[in-house]
Order: structure tokens, then C-alpha cells, then sequence
């Protein structure tokens, strides 16, 4: 497992799971995104040896849409039952950026030069910082499937990677998407399934209630670490006008006291940079990786949730066998259905013990590896400010 | 230009003072009540002309003034601004200048805090009592340590004493802490909970730093309600500072009428430094507002950090709890203890944020309105010497037609009269003029001071950064090996 991890410092790896590119039979990355008003194009970049494809290496552009049909025909496969489906990547959400753009837009006659180039500089960071995240978040999802043994070799996989064309016709029409919304409310209520049947497994008994405790914790802790990261870029903002105030004063002031007011307006502005470097570096580092694996386990609950329904189909399967041949009718019918209940609880309780073990594994190297980086970011960035802070002083007790 | 030749009586034209004063002509001599406009006359000398005294007024009525001298210009007050508090009648005697120099000259050692708040009576009726102890070497203190006990009226009682005696004179008193109503009702209610003790430290703070400016000027170190203040044991109460007295509410109707008078007087500004340095003010009024709020905000946004970390903390120990992998769960544990000591740091620095820079940037926002106060007061006096000017000429007027109708007794009246107002225009312009030499120096000593302050407050802000950051390298450095020990 370290070993992994190792090599991983070395490449330059976004992903906040492991290096799941280790497999050169099929890699995948994305390069490059363009952001078009609503949409977000990514390129998809990949590199293969496998004999399925046509070509060993190619590029193909592909929207957010067409990431959600694929997760989506994934999750409806039957086969596919008993492993953990790797969650969808959420919607690319340049909100705030565009939030800031209108307002930059809007003020635009009432600021000076140096404010609007400067708002225009954050606004371009800020929408750096979210372009950033979707493209991890999008290419973890194809990793995740590429290294997976089963998943690599999904028909639908390969048409979204080779497709040369548009996949809009393949996508759900807005019936299906209903259909979606259905399940889901449905699935919820099954929650009450798992964990009121009786499990007999002691594995599964320990991960359901590990899962379920688990999800509500890291959710939680997900929303804790968002709402840290914003009081961070808050305090980052606040630098920012403290440093624009202490520039007016020094405008009007004609002595060395100006230099001096000059010299600490600079010493702001430059703290503002450092503390919004340690926000979004937080924010990638921990609140992301949060995130992903608060979708991560919600995966393994669904998981869990179908052995479930599976275990109460064959249960019920056996009444009705029961029945049929207190009846004497049927009989036949009810062993064959009740024997096929049997094996896909089998073929579910085999992969799923699979599927969640290493979803363990995957998990702890995640999070060591994260908290590893945003430690060493964290200890960067305060070293930075401190000589920052302490040049500074050596300056302004030299006036 | 002298006056007399101003209005042409006399024909005998010097450079800059007028040499019929100074020999003692009889123009413009005055007697004691003319001169005194009301009962609270202080100075028990003349204001007539003193070949020998070096503080001769007119000698110095047109001379530069130079920023750094340390002279002293003799208290003389005449005509008070409406005060309502009961001034205790205080003889000043003009000083003479070489013993001031001397204490100046001392290295200015005298160390005052405000300590030990503490709760008397209770209901709506109680009230903190502060220590207040003073050190010095000075000579002017009866004892090198004292100790008294004081409430907050009291302060409110002396900025009030002082402003009224020597605001009019250009003299930049620093203003008192505000009153704050909910603050202290919460306090007299008897909760014991953190936002009544911060407001109490809060409070405390506030007027230790008033203290400590006020006796920082040198005039009103050695005034006499400033030592009995600081020296002795029992203070009359201050009852006339309360909002609702009577005497509260004449202040506040005196204040709209200073209002309404600012925006009537169009004054005529022949001295370009002071339209200037009002420009200065009103400017630096604008950007330290802008300064203090941003300030506030970030006081507001780091106390918020600091919950939000705590909050966080508190769910990676759960989290931690939760995982089975016993690696990673202590790793999230020693993650959470981390957060907590981190969301301590940011408390901390949050109350530097508050007591180093926030609340400077707050007394300089009050001393600002305080100096802008004190050009009010000039041109209130050049108003007077105006208005005092208009009325010698009707006098004049009225007299020439009494000589022509010929009436002998009323003529006298008349005369006499003129010789009355006559005398208020040259007050009003010695006044005039003592208040901008004096505010020139008031402002000299206010921006020196200003500047001072701020180096000084901003490097401890900058050190107090400084020891978050090493802080914060301490307990990540110390979490390192724990994330890499995950296996």
C-alpha cells in the first residue's frame, strides 16, 4: 500500500484517490477543459494497449451530460450488482465566478483602475480554483472504471471513449429521467430494508452498521469543512480592503509616513494572497476529499441496499416455493426462481465482500495521502507568511 | 495689521503690530470688565499690553509659529462656550516659559492602568468600579503611586470639565469612551456570560487609553481635574453626564445649534494651511471610517473561523470514532485535536485583531471629529471677532448721527459704548489668533503622535502574526508523522 502511495508523490497525480493510473494498459487523463457560457467541454485524453480499441492513443471531447449517462447505464446493469459503483461527478459549478462577474460588471464605472484590474485578477483565480476541481472530480470517475477489472470492459465505457461523435442522442430523454428521480425516492425508503433485515453474515453486519454511521458523520464533516474554508477566504477578503484602505490614507499623506503606510498596504495584500492559498489548497486537499468520499460510501450503501433486496427477494422465493408446494401447483417454477434468488445472493455477497474490502483500502491510502499533502501545504504556506511577516518588521523598524 | 489702523483712527502705521498698543495708548486699553464677558474670567491679570513679558500676545500674534516649539502659551480664557457642568472656578496664572521647556524636556514618565472591575449594587441601579493606579516621578503628583477607585461617570465627568475649558482654546481633548446602553444593561442584570465579561475588558481597555492620552497632552497633565482625578480618593458625582439630565439634554441642543451655525458661517479663509489641513481631516475622516470597518469585518470573520474550526474539530473526533481502520481512526482523532488548539490560535489572534488595531483605529476615528471640532471652534471665534466688528461700526454709525443731533448725555453713553465694543474686536481677534496658534500646534503634536502610534501598533500586530504562523508550523509539524504513520 505505501509503495502506491509513494510513487504517486512522485507523478503528478489530481486524483484524491489512489494512483489509478498504474495499470498502463489503459490511461486515461483529462488535459484540458474549454468553458462555454453553461457548458464545460472536457478532453478526454487517452492511451491504451488494449487490443479492444481501435487506436492506441486518441483524444475525445465529452460534456458533463454525457459523464451522467454513463454513470447512469452503469448503474442500471444488472451485472454490475454486486460492486461499488463510483459516483457520479457532480455538476461543474461556476456560481460564484459568475456571481462575481456580474458584480464586477455592475461596478465597473465606480472603481478605480487598480480595483477593477484587481477584482478582475481574483475573479480569474476563484474561477481557476473551480475549474480545477471539476476536472479532478471528472477524471477520477473514468479512472476509477478504467482500473476496475469488470467496469474496463463495459460496452458503454468504450463507446463514451471512442465515440467519435456527439453522444446527446444516447443520452436520457426526460422520462427516464423521471424514472431516475423514482428510484431514488424509492431507495430511500429501502434504507429501512437494510438494516431491518436479519443479517446472518458477521461481515456484512459489521459493514452495515460501520456504513451507516460512517455516511452521517462524513456528511457532517463534509459541510464543517466547507464552512471553515469560507470564514478562511472571508478573513483573505478582508486583508484585501484592509490593504485597499491603507492606500487611500498613504495617497493623502506627503511624508515618509506614506512610504511606510505604502510598505504595510503591501504587507496586506500579500497576506490576503497567502491566506487564499491556504483556503483552496484546504479546500482540495480536505474538503474534497471529504466530499468524494461522503459520495464514495453512499455508493457502497447502494451496494449494500441491492444485496438486501436480493437477500428478501430470495427470501421471499422460498414462501412462495413453500406455498407452491403446499399447493402442488407450480412447483418447478418456484425451484428454478427460487435457485436463480440464490445465486445472485451468492454472486452479490461474493463481489460485494470484494468490493468492500478494497473500497477500505482505497479509502485509507485517499486519506493519508490528502492529509499528508495539505499538512505539508499547510506548513508551506505558514513558513512563507512567517518570513513574509517577519521581512516586513525588519523593513518597517529599519524607517 | 492693528486694528486702530484698520478702521483708520490712528495714523501712526508699523510693520506688524501696531505701536500705539504697545505704548499704552489709550485706544485700545481695556478694563478689566470689558475684557471679562462673563463670570468664569480665570485670568487674574490684565489683558492689557506688558512691555516686558515675553508672553506679550500681541508680540506674537503674527509670528510663524513653529511646529516643535514647545512654548507655552498662557491659559487665559475668556468667555467660556456654553458649559453647563459647574466648572469650579480655577485660577491658571500664566506660566512662565523656561519651567515648562524643563518639564517637557523630562522623559514623560508616568504610567497609569485601569484594573479590577468590579460589580457594585444591583439591578438597574449598579454599577462597575474601576481601579485606577497611577506611577510617576512627577513632580506635580503629591505621591509617586496612587491608587483610587473610579466609575465610569467619572470619566465621562472629567472629559467633560476639560473639554469645556480648553476645547475653545483650539486644545484637541481626547474624547471619553462611548456610553453603551445594552452593554451595561447586560451587566447590571447580573449575567455572568462571556459577552458581558468582553464588554466589561472591552470597556476597561478603552479607558485606560483614554487616560493615558489625556495626560499625554502636556496642558492637561497638569490640570488640576486632572489631578484630582487621578489623586484623590473621593470625586463629586459626575451627575450631569447622564444621557437624560437636564444638563444632557441642553448639551444636545447646544450641539444642533453649533450644527445649524456651521453651515451659516461663511468664513472668509485668508490662511491657506488651514484649509488645507481641514481638506487633510475631512479626508482622513473618510479613510479611517473605511479602515476601521474592514478591520471590524476581519475581527468578525476570524472570530467566525475560529468557531467554524472548532465545529469541524468536533466532527473529525466523531468521524474518527466512526472509522474501523484503526490507523486512520487515530490519525482523524490527533486531526481533530490539531483543529482545536488551531481554533484556539485564531481566538487569539482575533483579540489582537480587536484590542491592538481595531479599537486604535476607533479612537482615532473620535480624535478626528474631536480636531475637526476645534477648527469648528475657530471659526466660531472668527465669527465672534466678525460679529463684534459689525457692532463697533453701528456703534460708530449711532454715534456720528448722535453728533450731529446733538445730545450730549446720550453721546457719552455712546462713546463709552464704542470704546466697549471697540475692546471685544480686539479680544475677539487676539482670540482669534491664540486659537490658530494654537490649533497649528495642537495639530503639529496630534499628527506627530498619530504617526508614532501607528508604527508602533502595526509592528505588534505584524509580531502577533508572526507567533500564529509559528504556532500553527508547531502543531502541523507535530501532525505530520502522525498522517504518514496511516498504514
Amino acid at each position: 500500500m505505501t509503495s502506491i502511495s509513494e510513487d504517486s508523490d512522485k507523478e503528478k497525480v489530481r486524483s484524491v484517490s489512489v494512483d489509478l493510473n498504474n495499470d498502463a494498459s489503459l490511461v486515461i487523463d483529462i488535459p484540458d477543459a474549454l468553458c462555454e457560457r453553461d457548458k464545460v467541454k472536457f478532453t478526454i485524453h487517452i492511451k491504451t494497449t488494449l487490443s479492444s480499441f481501435q487506436k492506441s492513443e486518441f483524444s475525445v471531447p465529452r460534456q458533463h451530460e454525457d459523464f451522467i449517462w454513463l454513470h447512469d447505464t452503469i448503474v442500471e446493469t444488472e451485472e454490475y450488482a454486486g460492486l461499488i459503483i463510483p459516483p457520479a461527478p457532480p455538476k461543474p459549478d461556476f456560481e460564484g465566478p459568475r456571481e462575481k462577474m456580474h458584480k464586477l460588471g455592475e461596478g465597473e464605472s465606480s472603481m478605480t483602475k487598480e480595483e477593477y484590474a484587481k477584482m478582475k485578477q481574483e475573479l480569474e483565480a476563484e474561477y481557476l480554483a473551480v475549474f480545477k476541481k471539476t476536472v479532478q472530480v471528472h477524471e477520477v470517475f473514468l479512472q476509477r472504471l478504467s482500473s476496475h477489472p469488470m467496469f474496463r470492459k463495459d460496452r458503454n465505457f468504450q463507446i463514451f471513449l471512442e465515440y467519435d461523435q456527439d453522444l446527446t442522442v444516447r443520452r436520457k430523454n426526460a422520462k427516464e429521467m423521471f424514472g431516475g428521480f423514482f428510484k431514488n425516492m424509492v431507495k430511500s425508503a429501502d434504507e429501512v430494508l437494510i438494516s431491518g433485515v436479519k443479517e446472518v453474515d458477521e461481515f456484512f453486519e459489521q459493514e452495515k452498521i460501520f456504513l451507516l454511521d460512517y455516511s452521517s458523520k462524513i456528511k457532517d464533516a463534509t459541510a464543517k469543512a466547507e464552512k471553515m474554508t469560507r470564514s478562511h477566504k472571508n478573513v483573505a477578503d478582508d486583508y484585501n480592503h484592509i490593504s485597499g484602505a491603507m492606500n487611500s490614507i498613504a495617497a493623502d499623506n506627503n511624508t515618509a509616513f506614506k512610504k511606510h503606510l505604502e510598505k504595510c498596504a503591501e504587507v496586506f495584500e500579500k497576506l490576503r494572497k497567502l491566506e487564499d492559498r491556504v483556503a483552496s489548497d484546504q479546500e482540495l486537499k480536505l474538503t474534497e476529499l471529504l466530499r468524494y468520499y461522503t459520495r464514495d460510501i453512499q455508493a457502497a450503501k447502494d451496494l449494500l441496499y441491492r444485496r438486501a433486496r436480493a437477500l428478501a427477494d430470495y427470501e421471499n422465493s422460498n414462501k412462495t416455493l413453500d406455498k407452491a408446494r403446499l399447493k402442488g401447483k407450480d412447483i418447478a417454477q418456484a425451484e428454478e426462481n427460487q435457485k436463480q434468488c440464490l445465486r445472485k445472493f451468492d454472486k452479490l455477497s461474493e463481489s460485494g465482500k470484494k468490493e468492500l474490502t478494497s473500497f477500505k483500502a482505497r479509502r485509507v491510502v485517499a486519506f493519508r495521502k490528502n492529509l499528508i499533502e495539505m499538512t505539508e501545504l499547510e506548513i508551506k504556506h505558514a513558513k512563507n507568511s512567517m518570513s513574509l511577516l517577519q521581512g516586513s518588521i525588519e523593513i518597517l523598524n529599519s524607517n | 495689521v492693528c486694528a486702530c489702523v484698520r478702521e483708520s483712527v490712528c495714523e501712526r502705521e508699523r510693520e506688524s503690530v501696531c505701536e500705539c498698543v504697545r505704548e499704552g495708548v489709550l485706544f485700545l486699553s481695556q478694563s478689566p470688565e470689558a475684557a471679562c464677558l462673563s463670570a468664569e474670567d480665570i485670568s487674574p491679570s490684565s489683558n492689557g499690553p506688558r512691555d516686558d513679558d515675553p508672553d506679550d500676545l500681541f508680540a506674537e500674534a503674527t509670528e510663524e509659529v513653529s511646529l516643535d516649539s514647545p512654548e507655552r502659551q498662557p491659559i487665559l480664557s475668556d468667555g467660556p462656550s456654553p458649559a453647563i457642568t459647574p466648572v469650579t472656578p480655577v485660577m491658571i496664572s500664566p506660566r512662565v516659559d523656561d519651567e515648562d521647556e524643563e518639564e517637557n524636556r523630562d522623559t514623560f514618565d508616568i504610567q497609569i492602568s485601569v484594573s479590577d472591575p468590579e460589580k457594585v449594587g444591583d439591578g438597574m441601579n449598579a454599577y462597575m468600579v474601576y481601579k485606577v493606579t497611577t506611577k510617576t516621578s512627577l513632580s506635580i503628583f503629591s505621591r509617586d503611586e496612587v491608587c483610587v477607585k473610579r466609575r465610569f461617570s467619572d470619566f465621562l465627568g472629567l472629559y467633560s470639565k476639560l473639554a469645556s475649558k480648553y476645547m475653545h482654546m483650539g486644545y484637541i481633548v481626547p474624547p471619553a469612551p462611548e456610553k453603551s446602553i445594552v452593554g451595561m444593561t447586560k451587566v447590571k442584570v447580573g449575567k455572568e456570560d462571556l459577552s458581558s465579561v468582553e464588554f466589561v475588558e472591552k470597556r476597561r481597555s478603552a479607558l485606560e487609553r483614554y487616560l493615558l492620552r489625556t495626560v499625554k497632552h502636556p496642558a492637561l497633565l497638569k490640570d488640576p481635574d486632572v489631578l484630582q482625578f487621578l489623586e484623590s480618593s473621593e470625586l463629586p458625582r459626575a451627575v450631569s453626564t447622564q444621557a437624560l439630565s437636564g444638563a444632557g439634554i441642553l448639551r444636545m441642543v447646544n450641539k444642533a445649534a453649533d450644527a445649524v451655525n456651521k453651515m451659516t458661517i461663511k468664513m472668509n479663509e485668508s490662511d491657506a494651511w488651514f484649509e488645507e489641513k481641514q481638506q487633510q481631516f475631512e479626508n482622513l475622516d473618510v479613510q479611517l471610517r473605511k479602515l476601521h470597518a474592514s478591520v471590524e469585518s476581519l475581527v468578525c470573520h476570524r472570530k467566525e473561523l475560529s468557531v467554524n474550526t472548532a465545529s469541524f474539530a468536533k466532527s473529525a473526533a466523531m468521524l474518527g470514532n466512526s472509522e474501523d481502520h484503526t490507523a486512520l481512526s487515530r490519525a482523524l482523532s490527533q486531526l481533530a485535536e490539531v483543529e482545536e488548539k488551531i481554533d484556539q490560535l485564531h481566538q487569539d489572534q482575533s483579540y489582537a485583531d480587536f484590542y491592538l488595531i481595531s479599537e486604535l483605529l476607533g479612537d482615532y476615528v473620535r480624535l478626528i471629529t474631536a480636531v475637526k471640532g476645534v477648527f469648528d471652534q475657530r471659526m466660531k471665534a472668527w465669527a465672534k471677532w466678525q460679529d463684534a466688528q459689525v457692532m463697533l461700526q453701528r456703534k460708530r454709525e449711532a454715534e456720528a448721527k448722535l453728533q450731529y443731533a446733538n445730545k450730549p448725555d446720550k453721546l457719552q453713553q455712546a462713546t463709552d459704548e464704542i470704546r466697549e465694543w471697540e475692546g471685544k474686536v480686539q479680544q475677539g481677534e487676539r482670540d482669534f489668533e491664540q486659537i490658530s496658534k494654537n490649533i497649528r500646534r495642537e495639530v503639529g503634536r496630534f499628527e506627530k503622535d498619530r504617526v508614532k502610534d501607528f508604527r508602533v501598533v502595526i509592528i505588534k500586530y505584524l509580531e502577533s502574526l508572526v507567533h500564529t504562523q509559528q504556532q500553527l508550523i508547531k502543531y502541523w509539524e507535530a501532525f505530520l508523522p502522525e498522517a504518514k504513520a496511516i498504514a
